[in-house]
C-alpha cells in the first residue's frame, strides 16, 4: 500500500447526499478478478448520458477537474453496498483523498485499507471548500492534520491515531494482524474448549 | 454496573485484542463467500504467499452471477463465467468448502448459510456483502465486508472491528392480518431514515418481533443495513433452536444442549441502556410500497406520491425531485395507480419458503395483467426451490403466468441477464431501490411478496388485503 503524506492537487467539486456505491461504480462493472481498471466506469451515469456522451452537469473529465485527486463530496457518501469496488474504482479514476460531512461505515473501512483518505469536517467548512474549488490546487497535510485551500487558508481536520499512523506508513493490516498471532491461537485453544461444535 | 445489550455481550466474547479507542481485533468465527468480492482477496493470499486459518469456518457458493435459467447451459456473459470459474479453482486451491451451480444446496449466501445450520447465535460472522446483517435473526452479529477484509478473515480469523453504538427498534403488539416482516421493515426504515442506524448495531425487539418465524426474522434483519446499521440482531429464543436443531452444521448429540445453554444467555439485559431506542406500534403498519430511488422513500398503500416542494431540507428536496423524474412518477398521484410492467419474487429479503408460500396463496387460482411483461420467481436455494416444488407452488406461479426459475440473486442486482429495462417499472420483494439497481434505467418499487403477487395481478400496485377478500375471478 502506498504511504499517504501530503498530496498537492485539484480538488473537485461534487456535492449531493447519498451518493451510494452504486452511482459509484454501477453493479454491471463489478465483474471483475482485479482491482485495477475501474475508473473508466467510476460514477459513470453521471459523467455520461446513455448514448455515452460526456454530460454537461458532470464536473469529471474536462480541465481543471481531469486531474482531480481531491474530491469534495455531499453527506453520507459511500452509502449502499459494501463493494470494496466503489474504493478501487476512485483511485484508479485518481482520486486519493474525499473530504465530505460524513461516510458511510463500510466505505469508511473499505477507503483505509487501501490509503484513501477521508475527511470528515462540518458541512460549513465543506460549503467554503467547495466556493474555492475552481481549479487551483489545495494541499492536504496528512502528518499536520490540516487541508489547505488555494488562498492558503488552512483548515485542521480530526483522524484517529491509529488510521493516521496506518495512511503515513502504507501498512498492510493483514501483516499487523498477525503480530497477534498467539493471542488468536490462545483464543482459539480457549474457544475450542468453550463450543467444541463451531471445529470440525 | 449497568447491563450489557446483546450486542455488547456477543462483541466482548471475541475480543482477541484491545486495538485501542473503540477498535478492537475480534475473532470471526464463520465467513461465507461468493464469486463477486472473493477474487481479489484470493489473489491478495497468493501474492502474500499465505494460507486461509480456517477452512472449516468457510463456506463458499456461486450467487450473484448465475443465470436463473437452466443449469444445464453454460454461462453466456464471458465476465460473469470468468468470476464464477475464478471461485471454483479458488476454493478448490485453498481448501474450501463451495456449493457448485449443480449442488441442490447452492443458493443466495444469506439464504443458504441459515438453511444448512451454518448460522448459530452468539457467532461473529462476515461475508463480503452488505445483507450479511440478514443472519442477525439468529442473535449472530453478522455485518458485511469489503475484499480486504475478506482476505484479512482469510488469513487471520479475526478483523479490527470498532465498537458500535447500541440502537433498539421495539415494535409493539401484534401485526395486523395481512401484514408482513417486509412492511414492517420497511415501515422501520422510514421512521428511521437511511442514515439513521449509522454507526449503530440495531436491536429488533419486542412482541411483533418475537411473533415473527426465523423467515420473518430474517426479512427484518436484512433490511437492517437500509436504515444505515451496520447490523440487526434478534435475541435468539426457541423458535430461533427449533429451527437450527437438526441442520447439517447444528451442534449433535450431547453438544446440542450445551449450545443451547450458551445461546440461553444471549440476550440484552434489562438494565442495559440504549444510545438510541426507537417504538413502532405495529397496529399502524400498513402494506408499505417504496415510491423513490431510496429505500425510507416508502410509503404505506393508501398514500399519495409527496410532492417535493413540501420538503424543507434543501438537500432532501432536490433528492426527492431527482427521484420522482428517475421513477417517472408526479406528485400527489395515487400510489395506487402507479402500475407496472415486471414483478420480482426474490432475493436474500424474500425468497424463502414462507416468501413464497404468502405470494403463491394471493395466485391460487389468479392470473397476472396483461400489461405484465415478466413476472418471475427466484428461489433463494436449491433446496427452497425443491420444497416449493413438494408443495405444488411452482405449478401455482406458473399457471398465474410467472416464470419458475433456479436460485440466485438474479434481478436483485441484475448482474446476471435477469434486468428490467429503462424505464421498466418493477414491484420487487429485494431490499434496494436505487438508481439502477435492477438494470440501467430501471424502476423499483420495494414491496412484501404478498404485494408483489398482488400488483402481478391487478397490474398495479394495490392493497393485497382487498384484494384478497374477494374471490379469485
Ligand atoms: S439477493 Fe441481492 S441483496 Fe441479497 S446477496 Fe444477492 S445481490 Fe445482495
Amino acid at each position: 500500500m502506498e504511504p499517504f503524506t501530503t498530496l498537492t492537487a485539484v480538488a473537485t467539486p461534487f456535492y449531493r447526499s447519498n451518493v451510494d456505491t452504486d452511482v459509484i461504480i454501477p453493479a454491471e462493472h463489478l465483474k471483475t478478478i482485479s482491482r485495477t481498471g475501474l475508473g473508466r466506469y467510476c460514477f459513470k451515469t453521471v459523467r455520461y448520458d446513455e448514448n455515452g456522451n460526456l454530460r454537461n452537469s458532470s464536473p469529471f473529465d474536462r480541465p481543471p477537474y481531469d486531474k482531480g485527486k481531491v474530491l469534495i463530496a455531499g453527506p453520507n457518501f459511500g452509502c449502499g453496498s459494501s463493494r470494496e469496488h466503489a474504493v478501487w474504482a476512485l483511485m484508479d479514476l485518481g482520486y486519493r483523498c474525499v473530504i465530505a460531512p460524513s461516510f458511510a461505515d463500510i466505505f469508511f473501512g473499505n477507503a483505509i485499507k487501501n490509503g484513501l483518505l477521508l475527511i470528515t469536517m462540518p458541512e460549513k467548512e465543506i460549503q467554503e471548500l467547495l466556493k474555492k474549488a475552481t481549479g487551483r490546487e489545495f494541499t492536504v497535510d496528512l502528518e499536520a492534520q490540516t487541508v489547505k485551500a488555494p488562498d492558503g487558508k488552512v483548515t485542521e481536520f480530526e483522524i484517529d491515531a491509529f488510521r493516521k499512523e496506518r495512511l503515513l506508513g502504507g501498512l498492510d493490516e493483514i501483516g499487523l494482524t498477525l503480530q497477534d498471532e498467539k493471542a488468536i491461537t490462545v483464543f482459539e485453544e480457549r474457544d475450542k474448549m468453550a463450543r467444541p461444535w463451531l471445529y470440525a | 454496573m449497568a447491563g450489557k445489550t446483546l450486542y455488547d455481550k456477543i462483541y466482548d466474547a471475541h475480543i482477541v485484542a484491545d486495538r485501542g479507542g473503540a477498535d478492537a481485533l475480534l475473532y470471526i468465527d464463520r465467513q461465507l463467500v461468493h464469486e463477486v468480492t472473493s477474487p481479489q482477496a484470493f489473489e491478495g493470499l497468493r501474492l502474500a504467499g499465505r494460507r486461509m486459518r480456517r477452512t472449516d469456518a468457510t463456506l463458499a457458493m456461486l450467487d450473484h452471477n448465475v443465470p436463473t435459467t437452466p443449469r444445464t447451459e453454460p454461462i453466456t456473459d464471458p465476465m460473469s463465467k470468468q468470476q464464477v470459474e475464478a471461485l471454483m479453482a479458488n476454493a478448490e486451491e485453498f481448501g474450501v468448502q463451495l456449493y457448485d451451480m449443480l449442488d441442490v444446496r447452492q443458493g443466495i449466501v444469506h439464504v443458504v448459510g441459515p438453511e444448512q445450520g451454518f448460522t448459530q447465535p452468539g457467532l461473529t460472522m462476515v461475508c463480503g456483502d452488505s445483507h450479511t446483517s440478514t443472519h442477525g435473526a439468529f442473535g449472530t452479529l453478522a455485518f458485511g465486508i469489503g475484499t480486504s477484509e475478506v482476505e484479512h478473515v482469510m488469513a487471520t480469523q479475526t478483523l479490527v472491528v470498532k465498537r458500535a453504538k447500541n440502537m433498539r427498534v421495539t415494535v409493539e403488539g401484534e401485526l395486523p392480518p395481512g401484514i408482513t416482516a417486509k412492511d414492517m421493515a420497511l415501515a422501520i426504515i422510514g421512521r428511521v431514515g437511511t442514515a439513521g442506524g449509522t454507526g449503530c448495531v440495531i436491536e429488533y425487539a419486542g412482541e411483533a418481533v418475537r411473533s415473527l418465524s426465523m423467515e420473518g426474522r430474517m426479512t427484518l434483519c436484512n433490511m437492517a443495513i437500509e436504515s444505515g446499521a451496520r447490523a440487526g440482531l434478534v435475541a435468539p429464543d426457541e423458535t430461533t433452536f427449533e429451527y437450527i436443531k437438526g441442520r447439517p452444521f447444528a451442534p449433535k448429540g450431547g453438544q446440542w444442549d450445551v449450545a443451547v445453554d450458551h445461546w440461553k444467555t444471549l440476550y440484552t439485559d434489562e438494565d442495559a441502556e440504549f444510545d438510541i431506542d426507537i417504538t413502532l406500534q405495529a397496529a399502524e403498519i400498513e402494506p408499505q410500497v417504496t415510491w423513490g430511488t431510496s429505500p425510507e422513500d416508502v410509503l404505506p398503500i393508501s398514500a399519495v406520491v409527496p410532492d417535493p416542494a413540501t420538503i424543507s431540507d434543501k438537500a432532501k428536496q432536490a433528492a426527492a425531485e431527482k427521484s420522482l423524474d428517475y421513477m417517472g412518477l408526479r406528485p400527489g398521484m395515487k400510489i395506487a395507480d402507479v402500475s407496472v410492467d415486471h414483478v420480482f419474487i426474490g432475493s436474500c429479503t424474500n425468497a424463502r419458503i414462507e416468501d413464497l408460500r404468502a405470494a403463491a396463496d394471493v395466485l391460487r387460482g389468479r392470473t397476472i395483467a396483461p400489461n405484465i411483461k415478466l413476472a418471475m420467481v427466484v428461489p433463494g436455494s436449491g433446496l427452497v426451490r425443491d420444497q416449493a416444488e413438494a408443495e405444488g407452488l411452482d405449478e401455482i406461479f406458473i399457471n398465474a403466468g410467472f416464470e419458475w426459475r433456479e436460485p440466485g440473486c438474479s434481478m436483485c442486482l441484475g448482474m446476471n441477464p435477469d434486468k428490467v429495462p429503462a424505464q421498466g417499472r418493477c414491484a420487487s420483494t429485494s431490499n434496494r431501490n436505487f438508481v439502477g439497481r435492477q438494470g440501467p434505467g430501471a424502476r423499483t418499487h420495494l414491496v412484501s411478496p404478498a404485494m408483489a403477487a398482488a400488483a402481478a395481478i391487478a397490474g398495479r400496485f394495490t392493497d393485497v388485503r382487498e384484494l384478497m377478500a374477494k374471490e379469485p375471478a
